[in-house]
């Protein structure tokens, strides 16, 4: 069923899909707002603290025995990063009505509930109460801290960092750890207050009730929303490729390495781009896993992603540490393959198939449906997934090698352990 | 083909048994563009040793695992290849007990379901396919080795048991693996990959009868005996009460765990599993006063979590994340335990912690692979997941009070810790 997208009052649009062969309903309400290295702490704070209370349930435990009662609904606090902007709100994922043994209706107090959430939380001299802010601060001060917790995630993020070093794009999706060190409650109220009636308000919803009866929910749960100078979203700053690679070595007591690569893409063709990284990098059938991984056991994993608002390829891999030459000679001679067109039909024909596959069982599940269209609203896209399968089967292998050719070496990340630094 | 259709979940299933033995379940889906096939065989890192044709063998740890990886190989080339070719996303896993081979895909269905039953019934390796798979895991095992949560969970494990092969990592060690040859994986295949120890759980919109007449043409006519295996007798009594080790990590992580009576096959099974829930959200859920206690103490953050597993003639309670002082944190769900041991559980919180784990385990019914994994565990634990809504029915609040009493006891309690190496 295709997904319906109105707007429902001053900067707040709800995308709305109708769907009845979940188990549950999903809704989600979600600010969308530039991502500046200055507010991205605190704009990620912010979700956390309004999750500890609310005036009706003002502290954790009224509010778990709330969601337990409501047949064990789950509301997520997220934080995400979709192009330059971060978007920042509360995911409701509950049981269908038709499943609730006693026939209760669940839409409406789960609505009333993110509402609340947003528009009324509890508050203490005119702003968070202070152990809440504190607790949540050093929550996330941890968080951003325990990155390097899983090497793999902290070599990505690393090569981001480097080589978008001044861009927006170079903020991670939960702000610096010195910037989140130095919140302060007062401050974040008043940005809270600036956040709310200031940013564009994403609504979604999947699930079996009526469009009517959603919108009825929705515009009455969020009625005390303020709404002033509803900014406009912002659109990404072009990457400049770099004229020398950037090289980058990091030492740590660690037993595998991980290498990463960023490219800068030229082309603006999306799809032909998408499944040129596919080809390359973006599958279990892609150049990089066969070849690196399967065929020379290069690497443990290889694998590549597109990123389509500031058209960048990145490559992550985990590799022995006196294989680095061998796995970056490797990488780059299949991205070569990929440019002079070497390819088997079948790799074409594989590359096309994982991505309708993936477009076509996206329905399948509401969270995905959710991220994919906040994603879209975010950046200012329009496109449903069946749109894009469409454009998918169009591509020729001539626009795909026409794309990937645009595609430069921009910047080299390796993290080794200590002994080989030496 | 029998049909059986679950009113309070809105779920039906469709079961039939070949004569060779192998059971297969089909979970009709309308709607969904996705279908989803699950092949498995009931031999995990845990069955290292067991008899086959009346002699007892003692396998290199990690081997089930590697005979995972080695499965993909055929002799025309990859079935992963093969599958992904078709836009399949073909993957599979090695847990203590079982073996798992799955894909996903929305076109070709049937096609691709041939080719998943040939390969998982077919070996194919030859002795440098088999040396040089032994760099992968290499490389995998690293990886892990690098995984702090896994290093911790591990060690719980190791510290929790004495010789019950829980103890064993699944994908063994460098050292393990080494052993491993062409010819100790056709034996293992032999023994466990038969039409009888493996079960097919196929969900989505398909036609069951195609199902099963696919099945009965590409697997072999006869099934095999049962292999008799040896998890050696455990004692109650835990091995060591505390593990520790220094990593680079920001912060230090634990994981308490408490070693729990297991429960015999059938639906003690299953009944077993959803009380250890129960107990675990009555005890120290988002929603228990324990929670909420040592959240605002800042002893605890939402890294912090708890569930109960069972495997065979092994049951545990573990909950753990990251914390400044562990040790308090052990305590306190220490203290909490004997709490309600000696009060009881109010009916109260028992029925809101019971309302919610319904919602959470009908929320399970959205995943294919959720529902295709637990009832092929169900099948091989002899019991069915679908009657979840009357099992619950059947759990009192004494129940939960009765494990708590029995299994969360200090001398039950191993602490595993990972500190961030001194500056």
């Amino acid at each position: 069923m295709e997904a319906t997208r109105k707007k429902l009052a001053e900067g707040i649009y709800l995308t709305y899909l109708p769907a009845r062969k979940f188990k549950t309903s999903l809704l989600s309400a979600q600010f969308v707002r530039p991502l500046r290295k200055e507010t991205a702490a605190a704009c990620a704070l912010l979700p956390a603290v309004l999750r500890r209370g609310t005036v009706t349930y003002p502290d954790m435990g009224a509010l778990s025995m709330r969601l337990d009662h409501l047949y064990g609904a789950r509301v997520d606090y997220t934080i995400r990063k979709k192009g330059e902007n971060q978007c920042v709100g509360f995911v409701a994922s509950f049981i269908d009505d038709s499943f609730a043994p006693g026939g209760e209706k669940l839409l409406e107090p789960i609505a009333d509930l993110l509402g609340e959430l947003v528009c009324g939380p509890v508050t203490e001299r005119g702003r968070f109460i202070n152990a809440y802010f504190e607790s949540e601060k050093t929550n996330l001060v941890d968080a951003i801290r325990s990155l390097i917790n899983d090497k793999r995630d902290y070599a990505d993020s690393r090569l981001l960092r480097e080589m978008c070093a001044g861009e927006p794009y170079s903020v991670p999706r939960l702000g610096e750890e010195s910037e989140a060190a130095r919140l302060q409650a007062n401050k974040l109220y008043t940005f809270y207050q600036e956040l709310i009636a200031g940013s564009r308000l994403e609504l979604f919803y999947s699930g079996s009730a009526s469009q009517q009866r959603v919108e009825g929910a929705l515009l009455y749960a969020f009625s005390a929303l303020p709404r002033e100078n509803v900014q406009e979203l912002s659109f990404p700053q072009e990457h400049l490729p770099r004229q020398d690679v950037l090289r980058i070595e990091e030492a740590m007591d660690v037993t595998q390495g991980k290498l990463g690569m960023g490219f800068s893409c030229g082309s603006d063709d999306y799809i032909a781009m998408l499944l040129g990284n596919t080809l390359f990098g973006g599958s279990s059938n892609s150049k990089l896993f066969m070849n690196v991984r399967e065929k020379l056991s290069l690497c443990y994993y290889a694998s590549s992603l597109y990123h389509r608002q500031k058209k960048l390829i990145t490559v992550s891999s985990g590799i022995e540490f006196d294989k680095f030459q061998q796995a970056y000679d490797e990488i780059l001679a299949q991205l070569n393959a990929v440019q002079r067109g070497d390819l088997e039909d079948w790799e074409l024909e594989s590359a096309k198939s994982t991505l309708l596959n993936a477009y076509a069982s996206m329905g399948d599940s509401q969270g995905k449906l959710e991220n994919f269209y906040l994603g879209q609203a975010a950046t200012g896209q329009s496109e449903t997934p069946q749109t894009l399968a469409r454009q998918v089967q169009e591509v020729t292998p001539e626009r795909i090698f026409r794309a990937m050719e645009t595609v430069r070496l921009d910047t080299v990340y390796f993290l080794h352990g200590k002994e080989a630094a030496e | 083909m029998k049909q059986t259709f679950y009113k309070r979940i809105g779920e039906s299933v469709y079961s039939h048994r070949l004569p060779n033995g192998l059971e297969i379940r089909i979970i009709p889906k309308p709607g969904y563009t996705k279908k989803y096939a699950f092949f498995a065989t009931r031999y995990g890192g845990m069955d290292t040793r067991f008899q086959l044709n009346g002699r007892w063998l003692d396998t290199p740890a990690g081997i089930a695992h590697y005979l995972e990886h080695k499965m993909f190989d055929t002799a025309e080339g990859n079935a992963l290849q093969e599958l992904a070719k078709n836009g399949a996303e073909p993957n599979a896993f090695t847990s203590n007990a079982m073996t798992g081979y799955y894909f996903d895909s929305a076109e070709h269905f049937e096609e691709n379901l041939e080719i998943l039953l040939s390969f998982v019934s077919i070996p194919y390796f030859t002795k440098e396919s088999v040396e040089k798979e032994q760099g992968i895991i290499g490389q995998e095992i690293f990886f892990f080795y690098d995984n702090a949560y896994r290093e911790i969970y591990t060690r719980m494990l190791r510290a929790m048991y004495h010789s019950s092969p829980a103890r064993t990592s699944i994908a063994g060690t460098v050292e393990s693996i080494s052993h491993i040859t062409a010819e100790t994986l056709y034996d293992c295949h032999k023994a466990f990959y038969t039409p009888s120890n493996m079960m097919l759980a196929v969900v989505g919109d398909v036609s069951p009868e195609r199902i099963v007449e696919i099945a009965r043409r590409i697997l072999p006519a006869e099934g095999g005996p049962v292999i008799p295996r040896d998890y050696g007798t455990e004692p109650e009594t835990i091995a060591q009460a505390e593990t520790g080790c220094t990593m680079e990590v920001s912060c230090p992580q634990f994981l308490a765990g408490f070693k729990c009576r297991p429960a015999r096959d059938g639906e003690d099974y299953m009944r077993l599993s959803l009380i250890g829930d129960i107990a675990c959200d009555v005890l120290l859920g988002e929603s228990s006063p324990l929670y909420l206690r040592l959240y605002d103490r800042g002893l605890i953050n939402t890294s912090f979590g708890g569930s109960f597993e069972m495997m065979p003639g092994v049951a545990y309670l573990y909950a753990g994340g990251d914390s400044k002082d562990a040790r308090a944190v052990a305590a306190e769900i220490q203290k909490e335990a004997d709490r309600l041991a000696r009060e009881g559980v109010s009916e109260a919180f028992f029925q809101q912690v019971t309302r919610a784990s319904f919602g959470a385990n009908l929320r399970g019914l959205n995943s294919f692979e959720n529902i295709a994994v637990s009832l092929t565990e169900g099948y091989f634990h002899g019991y069915d997941p679908f009657r979840f809504p009357e099992v619950f029915d059947s759990i009192t609040k004494d129940d939960v009070t009765a494990f708590l009493r029995e299994n969360i006891l200090a001398e039950r309690m191993v602490l595993s810790e990972i500190t961030p190496p001194a500056m």
